[in-house]
């Protein structure tokens, strides 16, 4: 057996240069591969963060229509239903559209309480919660434009013309790495206050609710409950649980995501094809060889064993450095698309899924050779020479 | 004199089955670049064909799209009386107040919902759209729930059939007719009568104003005259403009998603290019050594080998090509960021895609026959002729 493996590095390190290139066209394979993987499960963070004791009411029609803000009391006095909160999508550009960052009025007392995964202190909520123009923001928000605690900020207005003024109260952190701190919340109660003065139809009205309940398990039945006090009403709600509605967003975009995981499906083709030619031209360079290997008694399949080891050799040497290296690269890559994604984080799957690629590819590449040299004949293989 | 060409052609021929892969690994590349950027260019090209040369779109002043615009009922009637816009025959000004909301519906085959714009509209919509035809069924009539489904809305979408009718803002809406805009945005839109979908939604406003001008180079006389005027807080802009910048973003994301994918692609390519000519050097060594003996200069000797290695490139660029034409036969539909509702488009291939791809692919075997050329041509030639 030893004997076998020592054959196996001999003949994969005989063209030293040739084995470090065929290993690292495997390692930007397998890099590239994980880096999509990330990418794709960066799309999904919402989902990832989202909790089930938390529902959300839209409009049925589509989430740009708003509610009325009665509707807080009616879901309030719902059995099963312990908090209410609401928000409303803000979209406000701050100096230039290229500085893009979620806004949202938010009820902060109910908010706060309704998602304990943004971790604030005591003293910046209170402050916080005591300025009618205060606004907090996510720490990797802050320290992207260097704001400081009482500066002022001035945000322009897509959906509610004009510009706005906030000053900065407080900074949240993330409970784990599935919070997104990219964010910016002030309090409804202001952007109200402002649009009854304007005399705008938004007055008293709100983007969705959000309803923290009590028994998970219970969560359709108070979805159906929520909607059902509203049917037929000016502005009927269709009510999911915060996963289904996170989700909802990402089947908006599937069919990029679909393109996305065909491409990724790709780059395990061309680790096929680099392989499986590497293995051909030392099929080729060792006709003579092999057919000394056959005269020597060694069957067909034998030889082709050496060489499924050898191309495993190089997969699976080419995937584990190419793992290793995931994590720093997509760190790096990570920072750098932190506006579109809050949080890039490689998802563990990538090693099973990469180690399962690797030897099926390593397997793969060696069909040709293997059939090559099964039916090669001894004499003419001799009379090879290359 | 150079090494012919041939030499090299005849030299991929005898080593079939590497040439091919080689070349598989970067048509592979070359395939993943232009389907992105047709891709991307499929959509703007949609988009821009959306907007006609001759119509100016109003917007509510800093709104990027219709669905963020809301225009007054009173700025309206005071656009409506400018003596620049162009009258039709009924002595009417050629100009229509429209409605631009998005709803959720179910898609066919799975319970997943996907936003749909839906366009209210008046008589002068039609006009101002010619491109717009009725395939089955009629137009709406006007102040009335009829609405008109496009094509591609009513095949993909539960419940948009010609004859049903489908529920929102506890109202029943019949769909009287499917229509096609041909390759445009407005072939992803439901239209119905614009006053009716006010009073629905209840938003008691226009998202924009879409009028002709008596001409063209008046454009800037009427817009001095929204500027001057303080109750019109109003922006100007040709529909094609419009358009064009609603896919300023998608094509933005999907050119960077593109280019950084095939990069690190190219780079698996390369090398696979890189150890087929490393390789075609070693076991040429002798014919290299010949070749020096018969006079070829080590100057040649290297461009051969980038020939050849170039070749491999271009073989694989054309494959990826021919491959990634076939696409134009696709329709895809996704999410437009920016109008935050679904957009049908079809892959576009163009010159410019074309030469990139050509390009690439050249760069590509250049860059992986570069050192294997280098090498081949420092090879002495009494080493190479005593080499066996």
């Amino acid at each position: 057996m030893a004997y076998i493996l020592k054959l196996i590095l001999r003949n994969a390190f005989r063209h030293p240069l040739r084995s470090f290139l065929t290993i690292l066209s495997i390692i930007i394979a397998v890099l590239a591969f994980g880096l999509i993987q990330t990418f794709i499960k960066a799309w999904y963070q919402g989902v990832e963060a989202s909790s089930p004791i938390r529902l959300i009411t839209r409009n049925s029609i589509s989430l740009i229509f708003p509610l009325p803000i009665s509707y807080k009391e009616k879901i309030r006095q719902i059995e099963g239903v312990n908090i209410v909160s609401w928000g409303t999508w803000f979209g406000g550009i701050y100096k230039d559209e290229k500085n893009f960052f979620p806004s949202f009025a938010i009820d902060a007392n109910s908010y706060l309480r309704l998602y304990p995964e943004y971790l604030i202190s005591e003293e910046e909520k209170k402050e916080f919660l005591r300025d009618r123009k205060g606004f907090i923001a996510g720490k990797k928000l802050i320290e992207r434009f260097g704001w400081r605690i009482g500066e002022t900020i001035i945000l322009k207005g897509k959906i509610y013309p004009g510009s706005w003024e906030f000053t900065l109260r407080g900074v949240y952190k993330g409970r784990d790495e599935y919070t997104d701190e990219t964010q910016f919340f002030f309090h409804w109660d202001y952007l109200n206050e402002v649009l009854r003065n304007r005399g705008s139809s938004w007055t008293d009205h709100v983007g969705w609710y959000m309803v923290g309940i009590t028994n998970p398990e219970k969560a359709p039945i108070v979805a159906l409950l929520i909607d059902n006090t509203f049917k037929n009403s000016i502005a009927e709600t269709l009510t999911e649980t915060e996963r289904a509605f996170q989700l909802s967003f990402i089947y908006l975009t599937e069919n990029l995501l679909i393109t996305i995981r065909i491409v990724s499906m790709i780059i395990i083709l061309i680790i096929i094809v680099v392989v499986t030619n590497t293995m051909i031209m030392t099929y080729r360079e060792r006709i003579p060889e092999y057919a000394v290997f056959k005269t020597l008694g060694y069957s067909g399949l034998k030889i082709g064993g050496l060489m499924v080891g050898e191309s495993l050799f190089f997969t699976l040497s080419g995937c584990f450095v190419g793992i290793f290296l995931t994590y720093p690269i997509s760190k790096i890559v990570g920072q750098m698309l932190e506006i579109y994604f809050p949080v890039f984080k490689v998802p563990f799957v990538i090693i099973p899924l990469n180690l399962l690629v690797s030897i099926v590819a390593g397997i793969l590449a060696t069909i040709i050779p293997i059939y090559q040299v099964v039916k090669m004949k001894i004499s003419e293989a001799l009379r090879n020479i290359g | 004199m150079a090494i012919p060409l041939s030499y090299n052609l005849r030299n991929l021929r005898t080593r079939r089955l590497t040439t091919i892969l080689t070349s598989v690994g970067m048509a592979l590349v070359i395939f993943v670049f232009s389907s992105v950027l047709m891709m991307a260019e499929g959509l703007r090209f949609t988009l821009k064909q959306t907007g006609s040369f001759e119509n100016v779109v109003i917007l509510r002043k800093g709104s990027s799209s219709e669905i963020q615009s809301f225009i007054a009922r009173h700025q309206a009637y005071i656009l409506e009386s400018f003596p620049e816009i162009a009258l039709w025959e009924d002595g009417k000004p050629l100009l229509s107040k429209e409605l631009v909301v998005i709803i959720s519906l179910p898609k066919k085959g799975s319970k997943k919902e996907g936003n749909i714009t839906i366009r209210g509209i008046d008589k002068k919509s039609f006009i101002l759209r010619p491109g717009l035809k009725i395939i089955e069924g009629r137009f709406p009539r006007p102040g009335t729930l009829e609405i008109i489904v496009a094509k591609k809305i009513s095949e993909s979408f539960e419940g948009l059939g010609l004859g049903e009718t489908i529920q929102f803002g506890r109202r029943q809406w019949q769909i009287v007719g499917i229509f096609d805009a041909g390759n445009t945005g407005f072939s992803s839109e439901i239209w119905g009568d614009v006053e009716q979908l006010v009073q629905t939604f209840r938003r008691n406003a226009y998202s924009s104003i879409i009028f002709r001008l008596q001409a063209t180079n008046q454009i800037n006389i009427i817009k001095n005259r929204i500027n001057k005027d303080p109750r019109l807080q109003l922006d100007l802009k040709s529909e094609v403009k419009y358009y064009e910048e609603q896919s300023a973003m998608m094509t933005k994301f999907l050119n960077i998603l593109g280019t950084t994918l095939t990069i690190i692609f190219s780079i698996g390519a390369i090398i696979g290019a890189m150890i087929t000519m490393y390789g075609s050097v070693a076991r040429r060594i002798n014919e290299i050594g010949t070749l020096r003996a018969l006079g070829f200069k080590r100057r040649d000797i290297m461009i051969a080998f980038i020939f050849e290695s170039i070749i491999l490139g271009l073989i694989g660029g054309g494959v990826g090509l021919f491959l990634s034409s076939f696409l134009q036969f696709f329709t895809i539909s996704t999410l437009n960021f920016q109008t935050f509702s679904e957009l049908a488009f079809r892959f576009k291939l163009t010159s410019e895609i074309i030469w990139k791809s050509i390009s690439f692919s050249i760069l590509m075997g250049l860059l992986g026959g570069l050192l294997p050329a280098l090498k081949a041509s420092r090879i002495k030639i009494v080493d190479a002729l005593r080499f066996s």
